[in-house]
């Protein structure tokens, strides 16, 4: 169980260039374009597992394929999280320490559906997310841009009956990583979600629209159809933006759809 | 995304910074007690541990896993507290980080069968650096009659072993690989979607 192999944190990483890095994005983008050209059916909505830009995918990407069943018993269920777990001033990310984090104040508001249009009600949503500088709080990242006292990026919230939810936070900036040289993250915010079934399970990140980052970045190109990428990007919404506060965006996610027969819904009602 | 458009929302990875709780801090997605699902003096406690590998054998150190289960019963539960732990609820979900050397643990019941002559398991769901979207997969509890006529193990041939965890006293040990000749069987359910090149 206990293994004297140190681990490698980046066994992958290389002296590549955004060029070299840029361009195999672009050769599997126009096979896929030229393969969905010939078969609508090819569209993929979901990342590639085995996406080589992304270096570290290559050895953590199942090569078998997996195996389609259908939900038993327990994957029907979710665990259920209640008022009990999650305070409402959690869902806002500029109050949790003394003074006001520095950077833009946003609202992103939206709502969480099952594949068949309902929402998905009292379930928990979680995010976490850099620094206005592109800092995390965290051991493991040593980008040298400041850390704020006032801001740790973390969020909770409980969906509302009809789905919905809102944070307030800070707008994320860009920051540098290590697959490739000068690479950089467009910026995001993590989103982890819950549905009514744990095989809804999903853990996701949002984008701002108009990144000028988004065709250098490999994670967000793993997704290899631009209208499945464009799902993960929120609209900037003027409704949601509030006089002389803060900038506000909108951003929908839908869950695969639920297995649940309408009357295990009703019986399993949370 | 603000149509109609019911397609799924695509997945990403977790990536590197998602947390981590130890006695002096928490950050981000880990939390106390997240891995006991039980506490570890409970006359029931079981634990179930293992190591994440990635193509080849080296452990995953940036790997987040939960678990979801009935209880020693076999009841589903229904009950909120799934963060905030009450020690007498059994919520039956649990998440855990994997540490320095890819090794997770849970602190648990061992689930009963769910229904009459049914293969309990432990649904476990992986996420990682690296890893582009989630992976789902079960933990089988070992020596039980009802592994024999199970349909989806029956499927899976040689690979159903992956899927069934090893008993040592009252640890259960599964070992996940990602990749590699001891693949861990991952399922795929309907409505998601893992495209290939
Ligand atoms: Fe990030």
């Amino acid at each position: 169980m206990t293994s004297t192999n140190s681990p490698k944190l980046d066994p992958l990483a290389t002296a590549d260039s955004q060029e070299t890095l840029s361009s195999e994005i672009q050769d599997i983008s126009t096979t896929y374009e030229q393969s969905v050209q010939a078969d609508p059916k090819r569209e993929e909505t979901q990342p590639r597992l085995n996406y080589p830009p992304y270096r570290s995918s290559l050895l953590r990407h199942p090569t078998k394929d997996l195996h389609h069943t259908d939900p038993e018993t327990i994957e029907l269920y979710s665990p259920a999280f209640g008022h009990r777990d999650v305070h409402q001033l959690e869902s806002n990310l500029t109050i949790q320490h003394n003074g006001e984090p520095i950077g833009e104040r946003i609202v992103i508001r939206g709502r969480v559906l099952d594949g068949n249009g309902r929402p998905v009600r009292n379930q928990l949503i979680e995010v976490w997310q850099a620094n206005a500088a592109g800092r995390y709080i965290h051991k493991r990242d040593q980008h040298p841009a400041p850390i704020d006292p006032n801001f740790s990026g973390v969020g909770r919230a409980i969906t509302g009956d009809d789905g919905t939810y809102e944070f307030t936070t800070i707008k994320p900036a860009p920051y540098p990583w290590k697959n490739h040289h000068n690479a950089w993250r467009p910026a995001h915010v993590h989103f982890s979600l819950f549905g009514t079934d744990f095989t809804q399970r999903m853990i996701t990140q949002m984008y701002f629209p108009g990144d000028p980052l988004f065709a250098l970045d490999p994670i967000y190109q793993s997704i290899t159809d631009q209208k499945a990428r464009d799902r993960l990007v929120a609209t900037y919404d003027h409704s949601i933006t509030s006089h002389e506060w803060n900038t506000g965006y909108r951003w929908d996610i839908v869950l695969t759809g639920s297995q649940q027969t309408p009357m295990e819904d009703e019986d399993h009602d949370h | 995304m603000t149509t109609n458009d019911l397609t799924p929302t695509p997945g990403q990875t977790i990536g590197p910074f998602f947390g981590y709780f130890n006695a002096a801090e928490q950050v981000h997605l880990p939390f106390e007690n997240g891995d006991n699902l039980v506490p570890p003096g409970d006359d029931r406690a079981i634990q179930l541990i293992g190591t994440v590998y990635d193509g080849e054998g080296t452990p995953i150190p940036d790997a987040m896993i939960e678990i979801w289960q009935a209880d020693e019963h076999g009841n589903i539960p229904n009950q909120d507290g799934s963060l905030i732990r009450d020690p007498f609820a059994f919520t039956g979900w649990g998440r855990a980080t994997t540490d320095n050397v890819g090794t997770y643990r849970f602190t648990t019941v061992q689930p009963g069968a769910t229904d009459e002559g049914k293969a309990p398991f432990i649904h476990v769901v992986v996420f990682a650096r690296g890893l582009l979207n989630k992976l789902h997969t079960r933990a089988y509890i070992p020596e039980n009659k009802g592994l024999a006529n199970d349909a989806t193990l029956s499927a899976l041939g040689d690979r159903a072993e992956t899927l069934i965890a090893k008993r040592d006293g009252k640890r259960l040990l599964f070992d996940i690989h990602l990749q590699g000749n001891n693949e861990t069987v991952f399922f795929s359910y309907p409505g998601m979607d893992y495209p290939k090149p």
